[in-house]
């Protein structure tokens, strides 16, 4: 389990949860990280508030890595630009894709998503694309030179869970890069499922952002997806089609 | 009018460090499209804002 490390674009991290940063206090940042074990944490790229003094970086511990994403953009040129943007704030060259055209359901563009991840990829950039999961997309993302493979589990901010199970398993099976589940996910137990299936990670915001108690659901889903890792890399036991199985010796007891 | 995040603000003839220095951005925080470009961080005391110019001010915020 210690050398058990998820790598993307060459960067290796011990903890598989990537924690978003949106629609909660920035004071409660510090703790969320630390009680997810974060080491990857999601922001958005926005006009600044010119009269704001206070910046979320300022709440980051020194060490986490910064995903920026590209929300808001609806073409892969927008996308383009909210990466080059987030770059030149000077914080690394990862970024998640997220392009959508569709604002009711804000399922992500596939297609435009391939292209923005040809174009940043190209640039030199660590491109995590969000998708809808599709194979066929999937491998276009791969061969645009993806990192990693960022398969929503259902709608973004509906805490819904795996809606899209049976395809982001074809991912896991199929597709040689990390797939780690995100958008949808509203619980420790189905982080754990989806870790179980082979998920290299868990990507949460909304699921933590509308608990009770911010840090201590961020400790609650660290400890599920460190489970549903360990039950997957200790291989699930089988399940029979039919019948029963005994799990006591089948010797007589008190009978001959 | 400079065009200032989408606003329209009394700047010209400032350069751009003197029009961050009259608002509370952190300048090692931010970085500046200027006129559609990404305008490197050393040129801030030297690019003086002009009527018509298109300024955006980016920063981080949360987001998952």
């Amino acid at each position: 389990m210690n050398n058990d490390k998820l790598i993307i674009g060459g960067h290796e991290f011990n903890s598989r949860f990537i924690l978003g940063s949106g629609k909660y206090s920035l004071k409660l940042i510090e703790s969320a990280v630390k009680d997810a074990g974060a080491e990857i944490i999601t922001l958005a790229v926005r006009r600044a508030n010119t009269q704001e003094k206070e910046n979320i970086l300022d709440y980051i511990p020194e060490g986490v890595t910064l995903l920026p994403n590209t929300s808001g953009a609806r073409t892969a040129e927008e996308a383009v630009r909210i990466a080059r943007l987030a770059r030149a704030l000077g914080c690394g060259d990862f970024v998640k894709i997220e392009i959508m055209r569709d604002s009711k359901y804000l399922l992500p563009d596939n297609q435009e998503t391939i292209r923005a991840t040809e174009i940043l990829a190209k640039e030199g950039f660590i491109v995590m694309p969000y998708m809808y999961p599709d194979l066929n997309a999937a491998r276009d993302l791969v061969n645009a030179g993806a990192a990693s493979i960022m398969p929503l589990a259902s709608p973004i901010g509906s805490n819904k869970g795996l809606a899209t199970k049976d395809f982001i398993q074809i991912l896991i099976d199929e597709i040689d890069l990390p797939i780690i589940v995100d958008a949808g996910i509203g619980k420790p137990s189905q982080a754990c499922e989806a870790m179980e299936m082979g998920a290299a990670a868990i990507m949460a915001n909304t699921a933590l952002a509308t608990a009770g108690d911010l840090p201590l659901m961020a400790s609650a889903f660290r400890q599920a997806i460190e489970a549903g890792r360990k039950a997957y890399l200790a291989g699930l036991g089988r399940v029979l089609t039919r019948g029963a199985s005994a799990s006591d010796p089948l010797t007589g007891f008190l009978r001959d | 009018m400079v065009k200032i995040n989408g606003e329209h603000v009394e700047a010209a003839g400032q350069t751009l460090s003197q029009y961050l220095a009259s608002t509370a951005c952190n300048p090692q925080r931010i970085v500046i499209e200027y006129n559609g470009e990404i305008l490197p961080r050393e040129n801030y005391d030297t690019t003086v804002l002009t009527d018509d110019d298109q300024v955006e001010i980016i920063s981080f915020m949360g987001g998952g």
